[in-house]
């Protein structure tokens, strides 16, 4: 029954991918990458840096995102809050994010107004005022963006504890928002070296999805942006992490109610991995762990021995450098974050002993395969995994062949990945211990080992 | 200035190619008088139903949280399945279900791919859960203390304490004035019996709609409506919820917590789903703190000043008077001068209205956006199902755009006088003392 279905939903998944991703590469070196669906007039225009918090040298850790925060602060064409303005009386819908490896700017527009973002985004990748009273406020912005997103939250703290002390010499190791006293120090020209280093056509991916015929959209690309000289884009160091020689324990304690646990493997991301397979069947591993409701995690720790409140795994093939393959849990009243820690382990050894069920992998990749159809509903969610792959450096074309890999992967490959990665030489595990909330204790981490 | 001249082309092109029009609503009722809504949706192989009861937490009695409990209790055994098959069904076909619930209404959705076998296993275990649900007592006590962690896990965050303050303080004795979550108290002392009694009288064909957005031609949409309301009890329609009365006076109140930031929120309970100032105060919101990155309330506090992230304003129309809402979130130190600042920006928006320049731009943007707002099924589903569920004409999204145009500076301003009465307004902060 299953086999059947899972056939079913192949021939499915070719129909409904007949829209094919077209490339373009102006001159200068920027990438244009087009997905035509015809469904909404409607076109969504994202445009991906590559750089993010994992090409910062220490002492101005942040200062992508703060850079993408000054994106919206003015040009000698356009000054500050007019990008918006513009945007706003389109009816457009626009905001930008920055992550480890990439910052990306977007815009929602209807369809015959792809130009205006074009026209905006070519003015701002060569002429922002990066202005020093701008900056003063906006750091302000910046600092309580950092007290909303995660001072004030335990468990956000609890991760960022949790990979400064998982990673030794990775940039990873650092929270993309960048740590307060970096933040507090950013100077005007910190952040004008950093837009001249890295803002350029040739170290720049458009992609833009909808109802539009990519040859068009090839066109105005050239019209707004060819005429940006590219610039000279030095090569990254490295800064290959060290290898971990054995288990990492840290104690937070904060002022919370509930305990709470995560823990880290280190694993290769698709990028580093010696053999590709390998990334692919960690995908696989959490979605035998945690992907639906019957998935081992949910159906054996919460529903099953009734140990977990809430418990996840998840692991992100799309990173740029070294990952970590994460579990996180909350305990049951009653029960403790040891015993937590005891029931996840007693799962991952499991599947290093045994082969998982057929069953379980054909469920895996049933949802896989569904999946691929539901995310074309969201062109938003098309384009931002294009510009995503692109940026990390895997390419474009590793996200149309997502499927495709997964169906390979073997339940053999499965217990491999997890009898080689999942061992206790390369864990890291915090503790979330709760402090009264009614007196203020000191907040703090504490390193058990 | 080119782009402005370029964007004066557009705006042109715009309207003379304005052919777009919004995928019709079918309407109908089922063979046992369930209200159907279905909406074709052609080019992917997928479809999302939804089924919606008037079953919010304004039902919960003095039992809060019991809406939300006996919600998320269904899938966890109905027919013959328990909790484990039920999972297992859905996802080795990949549908993925959800439930949820608000305080007027209590919904649970089904994606699903919309080949016949897919279908038909995710449809029946989705049947299932709705008509026949087991409420059994082990899954009950599971369920009960897993939401009694979470409510203590909420008691870690300072904008779930302001929350839970500013309901309090602008619905009183309201059915609307505790959060759907309820409290780890009342959730403590609910029973199974509460539940299965809750469901009786609310989860009913009388008491419900069903939305159905996909590709799917309208007697597959005809069947399916037959599946889905054949075993579900007729039952009744809940009765109206009781009219909202405004506080009687305003409020100031601050909550000590230990974080860095205060978070602030300041509101009126204002607007219905049916109201004739409907209109206006939305166009209005729009320009005092709705619209994005351009808002009033966004330059006064973050761009001008940068005293918080986010700095907002919604309406949230309800069956009754649903709230106004203006938030923020500052440093403690920083708390006055930020609900100086908000307060000050209400009133002189109340005083004087919006300026023709930025009426202007807000039309452009709800007008010129509009097909963003239902641009896939997932969001067209939404539409839809608020629709129906407020019996809305089912032309609402035809007409939305000539409605916005005709709103004027002068029916803003009188319905904001009108309607959020500044002497009234309720404002919670929870933080830090900022010393």
């Amino acid at each position: 029954m299953i086999v059947r279905l899972f056939i079913l939903l192949i021939f499915y998944s070719f129909s409904a991918n007949a829209t094919e991703v077209q490339e373009r590469i102006l001159v200068n070196g920027l990438k244009v990458l087009v997905k035509e669906q015809h469904r909404s007039p409607v076109v969504v225009t994202q445009i991906w840096y590559k750089v993010g918090s994992s090409y910062e040298p220490s002492g101005i850790t942040g200062i992508s995102h703060m850079l993408e925060h000054m994106m919206f602060k003015g040009t000698d064409k356009h000054p500050a809050g007019e990008f918006s303005k513009i945007i706003s009386e389109n009816g457009g819908r626009e905001n930008a994010f920055t992550g480890r490896d990439y910052t990306a700017y977007f815009q929602t527009l209807e369809k015959s107004r792809l130009a205006i973002s074009f026209e905006l985004e070519a003015d701002r990748m060569q002429h922002l005022h990066l202005l020093a009273d701008e900056l003063k406020k906006e750091l302000q912005v910046v600092m309580e963006e950092r007290r909303m997103r995660t001072e004030d939250k335990p468990r956000a703290k609890l991760q960022e504890y949790l990979m400064a002390m998982a990673y030794v010499n990775s940039p990873y190791k650092n929270p993309v928002i960048g740590w307060p006293s970096d933040i507090e120090n950013y100077q005007v020209e910190d952040l004008q070296q950093w837009y001249q280093t890295w803002y350029a056509p040739n170290n720049a991916t458009i992609v833009v999805a909808g109802d539009v015929l990519a040859e068009e959209v090839f066109k105005l690309a050239e019209q707004y942006f060819s005429a940006i000289p590219a610039r000279t884009i030095k090569p990254l160091k490295p800064q290959k992490e060290m290898p971990q020689v054995g288990v990492r324990r840290m104690t937070v304690q904060l002022p919370s109610e509930v305990p709470y646990l995560l823990m880290a493997y280190k694993v290769p991301s698709l990028k580093v991995a010696e053999k590709d397979w390998e990334a692919y069947a960690l995908d696989v591993l959490a979605g035998v762990l945690d992907g639906g409701g019957s998935a081992r995690l949910p159906a054996r720790l919460q529903r099953g021995q009734k140990i977990a409140t809430s418990v996840g795994a998840g692991y992100d093939l799309g990173a740029r450098l070294e990952e970590l393959f994460l579990f996180e849990a909350t305990p049951v009243k009653g029960k403790s974050l040891l015993d937590m820690e005891i029931a996840l382990k007693t799962e991952i050894r499991a599947l290093q002993r045994e082969l998982i069920d057929e069953k379980e992998l054909a469920r895996v990749k049933a949802q896989v395969l569904a999946h691929s159809v539901y995310e074309q509903d969201s062109l938003f969610y098309q384009a931002m995994k294009l510009g995503m792959h692109e940026t990390v450096g895997l390419g474009w074309q590793t996200s149309e062949a997502y499927m495709q890999k997964i169906n390979q992967v073997t339940a053999e490959q499965v217990r491999t990945v997890a009898g080689k990665y999942l061992v206790e030489s390369q864990l890291s595990i915090a503790y979330l211990e709760p402090q009264s909330m009614s007196t203020k204790n000191k907040m703090g981490a504490n390193h058990a080992h | 200035m080119r782009i402005k001249q370029w964007i004066a082309g557009v705006l042109l092109a715009w309207c003379a190619t304005q052919v777009f029009a919004v995928a019709p609503i079918k309407h109908w009722q089922s063979s046992q008088g369930g209200r159907v809504y279905f909406v074709q949706s052609t080019g992917l192989p997928m479809v999302d139903i939804r089924l919606q009861f008037a079953a919010g937490s304004a039902r919960d009695g003095q039992h809060y949280g019991l809406a939300k409990l006996t919600n998320r209790l269904l899938k966890t055994g109905a027919g013959a399945w328990s909790a484990d098959q039920i999972a297992q069904r859905f996802d080795e076909v990949g549908a993925q279900y959800n439930a949820s619930v608000n305080k007027d209404y209590a919904q649970i959705q089904l994606r699903t791919l919309t080949d016949k076998r897919l279908l038909d296993q995710a449809l029946t275990t989705f049947q299932a859960i709705a008509a026949q649900p087991q409420f059994k007592e082990g899954d009950f006590q599971r369920i009960k203390s897993q939401a009694l962690v979470e409510l203590k896990q909420q008691q870690e965050r300072p904008a779930h304490i302001a929350q839970k303050a500013f309901y309090q303080a602008l619905y009183s004795q309201h059915p609307y004035a505790h959060l759907s979550s309820g409290s780890i108290e009342t959730v403590g002392t609910l029973t199974l019996g509460d539940i299965k009694q809750f469901y009786q009288q609310y989860y009913g064909a009388k008491n419900a709609i069903l939305v159905i957005v996909g590709d799917l031609t309208e007697v597959q949409a005809h069947d399916i409506a037959e599946k889905l309301y054949e075993p579900l009890a007729r039952g009744k329609s809940a009765k109206p919820l009781v009219a909202v009365t405004l506080p009687s006076s305003g409020k100031v109140e601050h909550i000590d917590f230990p974080s860095t930031q205060t978070h602030v929120l300041a509101g009126l309970p204002v607007l219905s789903r049916i109201d004739a100032d409907y209109f206006p105060l939305y166009v209005g919101n729009h320009i005092l703190g709705g619209g994005g990155l351009v808002s009033i309330l966004f330059n006064e506090i973050r761009e001008k000043r940068g005293l918080a992230y986010s700095a907002y304003s919604y309406f949230s129309p309800l069956a009754k008077k649903g709230p106004f809402t203006m938030g923020l979130q500052t440093q403690n130190k920083q708390r006055k001068v930020a609900i100086d600042v908000l307060q000050k920006t209400l009133h002189d928006f109340i005083e004087k209205g919006p300026s023709e320049a930025k009426l202007e731009a807000a039309k452009k943007n709800i007008t010129g956006g509009f097909v963003l707002r239902f641009d896939n099924n997932r969001k067209l589903l939404n539409y839809v199902a608020m629709i129906a569920f407020y019996q809305l004409p089912l032309d609402y999204l035809e007409t939305f755009q000539s409605k916005v145009a005709e709103v004027s500076k002068e029916d803003i301003k009188a319905a904001f006088k009108r309607r959020v009465p500044e002497n009234l307004l309720q404002i919670i902060s929870v933080g830090g003392s900022g010393e």
